[in-house]
């Protein structure tokens, strides 16, 4: 691969990240609260009010959905906790500059190019999510949990509207929606809670000693769907495991967490998990199993107003609407660092509007499940790569941030263990059949190997001095 | 002590937004009548807590 130059290109895309590529100084580290405060906030979300009804769709027991969801959470926070933050804190650097020094800027830019499509269709999801609550009002054919495609011209021309609205706050400003994301939060959480308590008793629940009749025969009965996959124990755990598999094995919450004044503050994830991922996912799983009893509409905004009226409303929007801001301007800055030369707010309506023309098709909010899964395992080699070349490489006697100590633009041997660990669980999943869900694990110990592999082949054929 | 009136209603806020759900439960109020204080309490949550939570913010920083 060729020797990083003063080449304009690399310049430019360093200039976008000019910001933060020093450690995090001493005088800025956070306490533990803060961390509590924004696991809370980021994982109580637009999308907990698909992702609950998704699990009965798929059929899983209310046994399983409560042994899945204890022990996949618990294994996620061990995640957070044990693979993403010491690295974090010792390194003090966000993933983009540490996978920079590991895989070339080269490498870096494809990684964000990725990252920036799949930030594209989670906010597209959000807006679907969104659109079906400003609908209700005006009577639009909401899209049921088969729909894939846009289910009519009043659909169509309601996410255009949301899709503009996010687009051009998106454009205006981030900070003060992140700041009335964290204020959404908490109120949030309690309309999840208070919407699935006050469906009980149109499900038959008269007292708590019916609570678990109900459950098991009105709620998680076991049947899945047509065209459904029956989800088990371990489709519950590994989901919840792996939801968020880009930010805890796939390493990018090194950028939130490097903030941390200890590793161990990577168990406040604990608060997102069994607030967010725990309690919004059975509330939502309650009230859609509603609207199935009622043959009413299964979309957010139709159940979340079935639970909690206008308020439910006003959830699903400003769930949909905050999820989304963030996620698009996050998408922008990945797209600048192939458009140095363009204006922000140029890429950020662009983004926006690839955005909203995903958002048309329910199929993203309705397939949540599967593309959460693959999303995470998209990303996720990169950070077995970063895992392997901090932890491992030193005790093999190999030099760690190789690509930035030798002065490549491309890593081959990140690149090609990307490619072959994604190809590998191609493999995997059309020839043995294992599904999607499950692929994160053998796919980080295949990404670990296949690394450390090509490094030593790498580093063992051109040796380079270690003073440098 | 404007501060601590403002957390007193955002609390309320958030109590209004969750007690009736529990009153529907136990049968004691109907969906209506918890629907219309949910978005009472939505109102007042959003109404006084970004009042103290920017001075919260500013002490933070």
């Amino acid at each position: 691969m060729g020797k990083l130059s003063s080449g304009t290109l690399v310049a430019r895309l360093d200039a976008i990240n000019e910001f933060d590529r020093a450690p995090v100084a001493s005088n800025r580290l956070q306490g533990p609260g803060n961390f509590i405060g924004i696991y809370s906030g980021e994982h109580v979300a637009g999308t907990e009010f698909v992702i609950g009804p998704l699990f009965v769709a798929h059929g899983v027991t209310a046994g399983d959905l409560l042994g899945g969801l204890l022990v996949g959470n618990l294994l996620a926070v061990l995640s957070w906790a044990f693979v993403c933050a010491p690295i974090a804190v010792r390194t003090r650097l966000n993933l983009y500059w540490k996978l920079r020094k590991i895989a070339g800027p080269y490498l870096l830019l494809i990684y964000n190019l990725v990252n920036a499509l799949m930030f594209c269709f989670l906010a597209g999801a959000m807006i679907s999510v969104a659109a079906t609550a400003v609908g209700i009002p005006f009577d639009i054919n909401m899209p049921g949990l088969s729909d894939l495609y846009p289910t009519g011209a009043g659909w169509v021309a309601t996410v255009l509207v949301i899709g503009c609205a996010v687009t051009l706050l998106a454009i205006l400003g981030f900070e003060k929606i992140a700041r009335f994301s964290k204020l959404a939060a908490p109120w949030l959480l309690l309309v999840f809670v208070a919407s699935a308590l006050a469906v009980l008793p149109q499900l038959g629940v008269g007292s708590w000693s019916e609570l678990k009749e109900v459950a098991d025969t009105k709620i998680w009965t076991g049947a899945p769907m047509e065209g459904r996959v029956k989800f088990t124990f371990w489709h519950v755990a590994f989901f919840a495991w792996f939801a968020n598999m880009a930010m805890h094995i796939g390493m990018a919450d090194m950028t939130l967490l490097r903030y941390a004044r200890k590793w161990q503050y990577g168990f406040a994830s604990a608060f997102g998990m069994y607030l967010g991922h725990f309690i919004a996912w059975i509330a939502s799983g309650i009230l859609v199993a509603l609207a199935f009893q009622e043959n009413a509409e299964v979309a957010p905004g139709p159940i979340a107003y079935m639970g909690a009226g206008v308020a439910g409303l006003i959830a699903v929007v400003l769930a949909g609407w905050t999820t989304a801001n963030p996620t698009i301007y996050r998408a922008g800055l990945a797209v600048q660092t192939i458009t140095p030369n363009w204006k922000r707010w140029k890429v950020t309506l662009a983004v926006g509007l690839v955005t909203s023309v995903a958002a048309l098709f329910p199929a993203l909010m309705m397939r949540l499940l599967d593309f959460v899964a693959l999303y995470g395992l998209l990303l996720m080699p990169m950070g077995a790569v970063i895992f392997a070349d901090f932890w491992i490489c030193p005790k093999l006697g190999l030099h760690q941030d190789y690509a930035e100590r030798t002065g490549r633009l491309f890593s081959w041997p990140a690149g090609l263990t990307w490619l072959l660990t994604l190809g590998l669980c191609l493999v995997l999943n059309r020839w043995f059949d294992i599904e999607i869900f499950f692929l994160g694990l053998p796919g980080w110990f295949i990404a670990t190997a296949l690394y450390l592999g090509f490094a030593i082949l790498q580093q063992r054929r051109k040796p380079i001095d270690l003073a440098v | 002590m404007q501060r601590i009136i403002l957390q007193f209603l955002s609390i309320a806020g958030l109590l209004m937004t969750v007690v009736p759900s529990v009153l529907v439960l136990a049968g004691s109020i109907e969906w209506r009548t918890h629907a219309t204080l949910m978005l009472l309490g939505t109102a007042l949550w959003f109404a006084t807590a970004p009042l103290w939570m920017r001075g919260q913010a500013a002490s933070d920083a």
